[in-house]
């Protein structure tokens, strides 16, 4: 019995440290999370701001707007961008965005992957060890990127991919991420990058007569890769925040567990204990009893 | 007037000024009150802001941009931009 009693209690020290350790974990990730969404806050009017800058050039100009960034092609090869997260711990989140990556390319480029033509430009560790232990022509050029999170990082990804792109080294590339919803819920989303998908004008759109300088064909070569950068850097910062959304989630629900695990051993301490009390006080009892009799 | 100086990191500038020069990619320019509706591209260079009509100025290192004018508003919009200490 009392080899019993000691098994129960090492073991609730143990679920004890690793309870202390979800739970600093996931203080850590709600203070990650707070900043990461500050961060997303932070870049929105920029987004918006571009966004109407862009509806404002296209609706004040004749014509098509025909660029090499909007060339569509027939598809041959791909590349796709998938935002994973550097550590584990954090629930699906990883799983998830593989996942949705493997989905889009048996539903969309299966032909294309069995041809060794769909590419994967990981950012992220853990999406990049998945790849390329699978054998997918997985990228790690820009693996590292969450480390030092900065938009100048992010950009010169979008640029590469739009060089690329140009260079008709690739003829689609897109972008697979969670998108941020809350520190519950991530989307995952697959996003066309290119080619840009052609901007709808409005009618009566028009605010004002405005002066361009210089041209509105040459603002918009201008304005395209900013606004590309800028969609990239959201995702990225969307991808971020929802990692820690997901561990925070990940190590509540692992400190809940904890919990339970910690009542049902204190009971089953409890008891071992009562029935070690009470072995010994009929020992007793009877070996008194014996002498007696 | 009211500037916006915004980049995809943070809010760098935002505020009532008297007026503000930018290096436009075909040159310098100034724009004052009830400017005319502007869209431009600017290249690498520095943003002076004036705050007052007296010699106030806050200045800015951009890497390119693009501002726009609406309405005596202004919005410069930059990838790269680093403050400097006025001299």
């Amino acid at each position: 019995m009392p080899g019993q009693l000691k098994e129960v209690r090492n073991r609730i020290q143990s679920v004890q440290s690793t309870q202390q350790i979800t739970k600093a974990m996931k203080m850590v990730s709600a203070a990650k999370l707070r900043r990461a969404q500050d961060a997303i806050l932070q870049m929105r009017p920029y987004a918006k701001k571009l966004q109407e800058m862009l509806s404002n050039i296209v609706s004040n100009s004749e014509g098509e707007v025909g660029m090499s960034l909007a060339q569509e092609r027939p598809v041959d090869k791909v590349l796709l961008i998938v935002l994973t997260s550097d550590r584990g711990l954090a629930g699906a989140f990883n799983t998830n965005v593989i996942k949705a990556t493997k989905a889009t390319i048996a539903a969309k480029y299966a032909a294309q992957q069995a041809a060794g033509k769909v590419t994967i430009w990981n950012l992220g560790k853990k999406g990049y060890e998945h790849f390329a232990k699978l054998g997918y022509k997985a990228d790690a050029t820009y693996k590292d990127t969450f480390i030092n999170l900065s938009f100048e990082n992010v950009q010169k990804i979008a640029a590469a991919a739009m060089k690329a792109f140009q260079e008709k080294q690739f003829d689609v590339v897109e972008v697979v991420y969670s998108q941020f919803k809350n520190a519950a819920t991530q989307r995952f989303e697959v996003e066309r990058f290119l080619p840009i998908p052609k901007v709808e004008k409005k009618e009566g759109a028009k605010k004002a007569d405005f002066i361009f300088d210089p041209s509105q064909e040459e603002l918009l070569a201008e304005l395209m890769p900013k606004i590309l950068n800028t969609q990239l850097f959201k995702a990225v910062l969307d991808s971020h925040a929802s990692e820690h959304g997901a561990r925070m989630t990940a190590m509540d629900k692992a400190s809940t567990n904890a919990n339970e695990m910690l009542r049902n051993l204190k009971i089953s301490y409890n008891r071992a204990r009562q029935a070690a009390i009470t072995t010994e006080l009929t020992e007793i009892v009877s070996g008194a009893a014996a002498l007696q009799g | 007037m009211t500037l916006e100086i915004l980049t995809p990191e943070k809010k760098l500038y935002s505020g009532e000024v008297y007026g503000v020069q930018m290096p436009g990619i075909s040159g310098s320019f100034e724009v004052l009150e009830k400017h005319a509706p502007l869209v431009s591209a600017l290249k690498a260079g520095r943003v002076k802001v004036l705050k007052d009509k007296q010699n106030h100025f806050a200045f800015f290192d951009i890497q390119g941009g693009f501002v726009e004018v609406l309405h005596n508003k202004v919005t410069v919009l930059v990838e790269g931009a680093t403050p400097v200490d006025a001299a």
